[in-house]
């Protein structure tokens, strides 16, 4: 189980791989969940050049440290990994990366599910938009369900 | 005592800092942290509270040494 905040880009499919073949599962897992946030070049129709990704350092390393805790005593899983972007975001990059393994589909799909969208409506992480009219916050996240 | 309050996202700018540092003679609530570290200004309805990095309701009893936290709905992921 890991989780990590991350200053500059990252690959996710390489870090992906690179967890999962450091995890020495090989033949346990028969699921793995994963979803990958990347950031798009648009938001409410407007135009969106980069993002500033804010956190609350500490709490946001706890909270994501616990959330996998959570899932983990919740499903049967075998091992989760997330990780996230702040700082200058530009589009296209890698946000967010959450990926889980278990024996089966069941837990992985709903474990990943669970870590996602308690990461984004409780993790503390805030972004900040510059379009070509001036920059501002994105007040809301969108409902996951 | 002291209690170390930090403000982040739209809310700091709003407020136009990000820490503050206050000073009292007896426990008080997360509410009356807000108030005289923002010299009494509005809570916005939506905002979130931390007590030492943990997510709590403005009733919650702030004690000597905590750090509390105002921030904005979370918009990561």
């Amino acid at each position: 189980m890991h989780s990590e905040i991350r200053e500059q880009p990252f690959e996710p499919y390489a870090e992906l791989l690179k967890y999962q073949q450091s995890m020495q599962a090989a033949g346990r897992y028969g699921a793995t969940a994963v979803f990958v946030g990347s950031m798009r070049d648009i938001n409410e129709n407007d135009t969106v050049t980069a993002m500033e990704l804010e956190h609350y350092p500490g709490m946001t390393e706890k909270y994501l440290h616990t959330l996998g805790e959570q899932a983990a005593a919740h499903w049967d899983l075998i091992d989760s990994l997330i990780l996230h972007r702040v700082g200058r975001v530009e589009p296209d990059d890698a946000i967010v990366l959450v990926a889980v393994w278990s024996a089966h589909r069941k837990d992985a799909f709903e474990a990943s599910r669970y870590l996602m969208e308690e990461l984004k409506s409780k993790a503390p992480f805030w972004k900040k938009e510059q379009t070509p009219e001036g920059e501002r916050w994105v007040e809301n996240n969108t409902a996951g369900y | 005592m002291t209690i170390e309050v930090k403000f982040f996202a739209s809310l700091r700018e709003q407020l136009g800092r990000g820490e503050a540092s206050l000073t009292a003679a007896n426990p008080m609530s997360v509410a009356e942290v807000w108030s005289q570290a923002t010299d009494n200004a509005e809570m916005p309805a939506n905002v979130l509270m931390a007590l030492n990095m943990e997510y709590v309701t403005a009733e919650t009893t702030v004690n000597d040494g905590d750090e509390v936290a105002f921030f904005p709905p979370v918009t990561g992921g």
